[in-house]
């Protein structure tokens, strides 16, 4: 049967990965075609890389770190930062990429999920939300969860798959940085909505967190960034206590 | 040499990565003449089958690709490139395809409906481990049960005489056909890691 997958994310600025620190086990701690290099070899299922970058040349930077990572690790990688037009999907996929992740360019122009599904099919168009509580209910959040839209973030999930994304990020801001555990509750009314994939990301702090979250129908992905990449999870024992817990998972 | 065939369809950057990786010398291209001095061709393919089969058709390769399938020059095609081989596809209508493989082309989200499986999503995505039989050298290197990275919403089925590998998503998904010389995977090995290298390494030693 089709495996959970788990996912570490990378934020990239100025070619280098944030939160790159105290990373032990390779030679260039923040250096993000090693850091892939490594998560590749752990086992990580497929990689997210959110580029964080704001100017043209660091952009630039972005693609040919991306270009990189693509001649030399053969899992999927999903790209996100900075994505607001069928131009900007272009120039990722033709640096390697195999899905791109869109957040506030949907936002801006919903009509970029419809354009981009129909021009690289619907499986290469990732939805990515940053969702918070809000007066009992759950909004959706832009410029990286600074800005509340207004927009209620269930339907917005249900429109974005009906316009062809094809998987949804889902991060959760109340949880995110918590390290309590995944938002279940938010995931289930997400979950119960929409039958694309639901990656859950926000909130993971320990590999129980992981356990719980794939006992919740419907998710089929976890996400994480700093826990991996300060080794307070190893992935390929994580993936060794979930298959311990009878959660299939890949394995080599 | 192996030609990747160039029909516009599909990114073509890490299927030429993983075998530039692997050694091989590799050429994407839409000529003919090209196509038929490779010693192996890859046949691509992301998309919706009519809209694939017709530009293959309109890029005059529809022919290329069958005469060198029966030529016994080894061809994979992969995802979308593998269920062109079929003779046909339901995939919105009925569509021709280039009838190398004996079978069809079918919904699973129709044929889980038909089967009484609830719960599954469709397309399937991620990683499915992979049933293979026994001595086919495509799987030279491989253990049973290795996995493998699929994306699709269609999948190939009465194709039994030809299927050398399947995996399970609430029904038998076809994995890889083979006839003579022909091969096709629904996975993608270029994104299948090592296994998927492993993959195309066999295919280059064929």
């Amino acid at each position: 049967m089709i495996t959970k997958r788990i996912i570490p994310c990378l934020d990239v600025r100025n070619g280098r990965v944030v939160k790159g620190k105290n990373f032990e086990g390779i030679r260039d701690v923040s250096d993000p075609v090693e850091m892939a290099e490594f998560y590749n070899r752990e086992g990580a299922d497929e990689l997210v890389f959110y580029d964080i970058t704001a100017s043209v040349e660091e952009r630039k930077l972005f693609t040919d770190i991306l270009r990189q990572v693509a001649s030399r690790i053969f899992i999927p990688l999903t790209v996100g930062g900075g994505i607001n037009t069928l131009e900007d999907f272009d120039r990722v996929l033709k640096c390697g990429a195999d899905k791109v992740s869109v957040n506030s360019g949907a936002i801006k122009d919903p009509e970029l999920i419809g354009k981009a599904a129909r021009k690289y099919g619907d499986q290469c168009v990732v939805l990515s939300m940053d969702i918070k509580r809000v007066d009992g209910s759950f909004k959706l959040f832009a410029k990286g969860g600074r800005e509340n839209t207004g927009i209620d973030a269930l339907q917005w999930a249900v429109d974005g798959v009906d316009r062809g994304a094809g998987e949804l990020v889902v991060n959760s801001i109340d949880t995110d940085g918590v390290k309590g555990g995944f938002d279940l509750e938010m995931l289930d009314e997400m979950a119960a909505r929409v039958n694309v994939p639901i990656i859950a990301s926000g909130g993971a702090g320990k590999m129980e967190d992981f356990s719980e979250l794939f006992k919740h129908r419907g998710i089929d992905a976890g996400l994480a960034a700093s826990i991996f990449h300060y080794k307070e999870i190893r992935i390929k024992d994580l993936k060794e206590y979930l298959r311990e817990e009878g959660i299939e998972v890949r394995w080599k | 040499m192996i030609a990747i065939i160039d029909y516009g369809v599909g990114n073509l950057f890490s299927l030429t990565a993983s075998l530039k990786y692997l050694g091989a010398e590799t050429k994407v291209t839409g000529d003919p003449a090209e196509i038929e001095s490779a010693d192996r061709v890859i046949l691509p393919g992301v998309g919706a089958f009519e809209d694939a089969a017709g530009k293959l058709q309109s890029a005059g390769l529809a022919d290329v690709v069958k005469s060198q399938g029966k030529a016994g020059k080894p061809l994979l095609g992969i995802c979308l490139g593998m269920q062109l081989l079929f003779e046909e596809s339901f995939e919105y209508g009925r569509h021709e395809g280039l009838g190398l493989i004996k079978g069809t082309i079918a919904s699973i989200e129709e044929d889980l409906a038909a089967a009484g499986v609830e719960g599954l999503k469709v397309p399937h995505i991620g990683w499915n481990s992979l049933a293979f039989s026994e001595g086919e050298p495509l799987f030279k290197y491989l253990k049973q049960g290795e996995y493998v990275y699929y994306v699709h919403s269609f999948y190939g089925k009465d194709c039994e005489e030809s299927t050398i590998a399947s995996s399970q998503y609430g029904i038998k998904i076809t994995g890889a056909v083979r006839n003579g010389n022909v091969y096709g995977t629904q996975f993608h090995p270029e994104k299948s890691g090592e296994t998927g290298l492993n993959i195309l390494r066999a295919f280059m030693e064929l």
